[in-house]
């Protein structure tokens, strides 16, 4: 049945894979018909995906370099797209996308624009040249292109500080799904979740993880469109549900004038919410506006400076399957992109449209709660109802909820089987390890290969480097899981300041080394310094949980890359004119990434 | 023509490809959203169009510019001779 290498095979080996996951599924709705409870289920699903992960991972051992940092560069352009796409959709993109959507309405969708239109600065200034470059991480490339120890030191702090920022927000959605699933307490489960992430890695880095992101995201894909299709079909709202919600959009436009949306609430109930944003409606200012476009190019550029998808670019075969992988990349992450904000709609519409048996704003309160998933769910703390004016009917204020429910609770509101959950929480869990395995790599790679080999220990062999970047990894990845169980920060707002630390460092430094010969060492280490101090002194003063001073122009905590950008642009092209240019030899480089012919700048093992 | 000359007639048509590219990605990502309000009061597929452009419009239109921008690129490498040897 297999002629040729595993790579000739993947095609079929993922169909089988693909098959073999619907088989399970339908095993446990059977399951489910003879009566084995939804407990019993929720555990299967989790640790069934689990044993596959570790598995694949355990296979993808092995003791070469080039295997472990990239790959051995032979990832075909669609599966590494579909790598790239569990890379990218996080823990966040999972649980909390359609939720948010469904509260911060027109705002909240500049994170679905601004993490998605990223990709073309990703392929059009960046992804290819590296490729080209044949670095096997990102300071790799800044400590070559521009020479000397200290750029390289710079580069792995911001993408350290950076990473394990995101790391943290992973391994808590980790821990907050298994929890939930296997039915321990949040603190051990977050130690589950890291040894499963640590088996996907640690014997076979970038190989064993590229193979297990795909094995995620045919997981994470399929728990996230079935759901939304199966609810959309038994409402009528025709079979592609993404392209036929526009009258789901206006009619919730109009019950939004009846049922008051935007009164405040009377009441307050801890970590929850009542929903008080209009769906589609914005404000019509220009600080709307300001605060929309911000936000977007904020989350784009960091797209385009996060080391953990850049590296996803440098295990393709050829500079032209990078370009092609990176459309791919978009394509697959787009599939989950254009759903939330359908999710968030079908699932906003079936609580507040009295026509439909679903509603629950308008009934009496006491036939509300006495609903099974709102008694589960209120039981759990996620959602709470308070008759604040004391009529005995629920207001659209006096709902309170988790926006993570819209994805968690959404099978249960609309009825389907409880294998749906099950299927859900797998999604989850494979977002979130997909996610934290990339950046723990990133991080762990970025250590051993550039501060441990390249500056502290050129002479060191391979198995030596590949032993410490190992123990690196186990060392990152429980500070990681000890910083997560002290749960600081909310999972959105740790991932949106990954993308401005990286921006306000990386960005302009990586862009400039490719498209402007004249930038060099100086002026990089400026643009890195400037651009990370300026951004995180200004995070200090913006952030409630730090200083809380009051932001200039609108420009909060979330969006302190646009404070960090302009610095890093500015001192690195000012230290850059000041400074002689590059020698010939680095002009030269330059000139050979440009161009995709020819072998790379870096040998294959370096 | 000689190889220098080839290099930048090369870099020349990328640099172009690069700069339409990101006039398109500024009017899909900023341009369209500064002005949702206005666009609201149109409707496309019965969606309010500054909404529809936010959740589906700039996305679909950011993976097409994704395919053209590969193969255009690929064209301008073979073009002026600076594609990868196939192997």
């Amino acid at each position: 049945m297999f002629k040729g290498d595993f790579i000739d095979n993947l095609p079929k080996i993922y169909g089988l894979y693909t098959g073999g996951f619907i088989l399970f599924t339908l095993l446990m709705a059977v399951l489910e018909q003879m009566g084995v409870g939804a407990d019993t289920i929720g555990i299967l699903f989790v640790a069934f995906t689990l044993v596959i992960y570790a598995g694949i991972g355990v296979l993808s051992r092995t003791m070469q370099v080039d295997a472990y940092y990239v790959a051995g560069r032979q990832v075909p352009a669609v599966f590494n797209g579909m790598a790239t796409a569990a890379d990218w959709m996080s823990g966040a993109s999972f649980v909390a996308l359609a939720g948010g959507i469904y509260f911060g309405g027109h705002g909240y969708v500049a994170l679905v624009v601004g993490w998605t239109g990223g990709y073309i600065l990703v392929s059009s200034l960046m992804a290819p040249y590296l490729r080209k470059f044949g670095c096997y991480t990102v300071p790799d490339f800044i400590g070559t292109r521009y020479g000397g120890n200290l750029a390289r030191f710079c580069a792995v702090v911001v993408l350290a500080v950076a990473s394990f920022t995101y790391v943290t927000a992973q391994i808590n959605a980790t821990g907050t799904i298994a929890s939930r699933a296997l039915g321990v307490p949040f603190e051990l489960a977050v130690y589950i979740g890291l040894a499963g992430i640590l088996l996907c890695s640690m014997l076979g880095g970038m190989r064993a993880v590229t193979w297990t992101q795909v094995a995620q995201y045919i997981v994470l894909i399929i728990a996230y469109l079935v759901p939304v299709f199966w609810m959309s079909n038994a409402q009528d709202f025709g079979l592609i549900p993404q392209f036929a919600y526009g009258d789901a959009v206006t009619r919730i436009g109009e019950l939004e004038q009846t049922l008051g949306v935007g009164t405040a609430a009377a009441d307050k109930v801890a970590g929850l919410k009542v929903l008080t944003t209009l769906h589609y409606e914005t404000p019509g200012t220009v600080l709307h506006s300001w605060k929309f476009v911000t936000l977007v190019l904020c989350m784009m550029a960091g797209t385009a400076s996060l080391p953990h998808i850049l590296m996803r670019y440098f295990t393709t075969p050829s500079v032209k399957a990078a370009r092609q992988s990176v459309a791919w990349s978009l394509f697959f992450i787009f599939l989950l992109y254009f759903t939330a904000p359908a999710l968030a709609t079908f699932t906003k519409l079936q609580l507040l449209d009295p026509n439909l048996a679903t509603s629950v704003i308008g009934k009496a309160i006491s036939e509300v709660q006495s609903l099974d998933w709102i008694q589960k769910w209120s039981q759990v703390g996620m959602l709470a109802i308070v008759d604040s004016n004391g009529d005995g009917l629920l207001q659209i204020n006096e709902f309170f909820m988790r926006p993570d429910i819209v994805v968690l609770a959404t099978p249960e509101i609309a009825g389907l089987p409880y294998v749906i959950s099950g299927l859900v929480a797998a999604g989850g869990m494979a977002a979130a390890m997909s996610t934290a395995d990339g950046l723990l790599l990133a991080i762990a790679n970025a250590l051993s290969h550039d501060l441990y080999y390249k500056i502290i220990d050129p002479k060191a062999d391979t198995k030596h480097r590949l032993i410490v970047a190992r123990v690196l990894l186990v060392v990152i990845g429980f500070a990681g899981a000890t910083v997560a169980a002290l749960q600081l920060t909310g999972i959105l707002g740790a991932v949106i300041w990954a993308f401005c630390f990286a921006c306000s460092g990386l960005f302009f430094p990586l862009v400039l080394g490719i498209w402007w010969k004249r930038a060099n060492r100086a002026g990089a280490i400026a643009g890195m310094v400037c651009g990370f101090v300026a951004g995180t002194l200004y995070l200090w003063y913006v952030a409630p949980q730090f200083n809380g001073g009051t932001p200039w122009l609108g420009i909060d905590h979330l969006r302190f890359g646009i404070i960090g950008m302009p610095v890093s642009l500015v001192a690195m092209v000012a230290v850059s004119w000041m400074t002689p240019e590059p020698d010939a030899e680095t002009q030269r480089m330059v000139d050979e990434i440009r161009v995709p012919k020819g072998k790379t700048v870096l040998s294959a093992s370096h | 023509m000689s190889d220098i000359a080839k290099r930048i007639e090369h870099w020349q048509k990328t640099k172009r490809l690069m700069i339409i590219t990101l006039a398109l990605w500024f009017i899909f990502s900023f341009v369209v959203h500064w002005f949702a309000n206005a666009l609201n009061t149109m409707t496309f597929m019965n969606f309010p169009l500054g909404y529809y452009m936010a959740v589906q419009g700039s996305e679909i239109i950011f993976v097409v510019i994704l395919f053209w921008f590969a193969y255009a690129q690929h064209k301008i490498d073979q073009d002026t001779g600076f594609a990868e040897e196939v192997n």
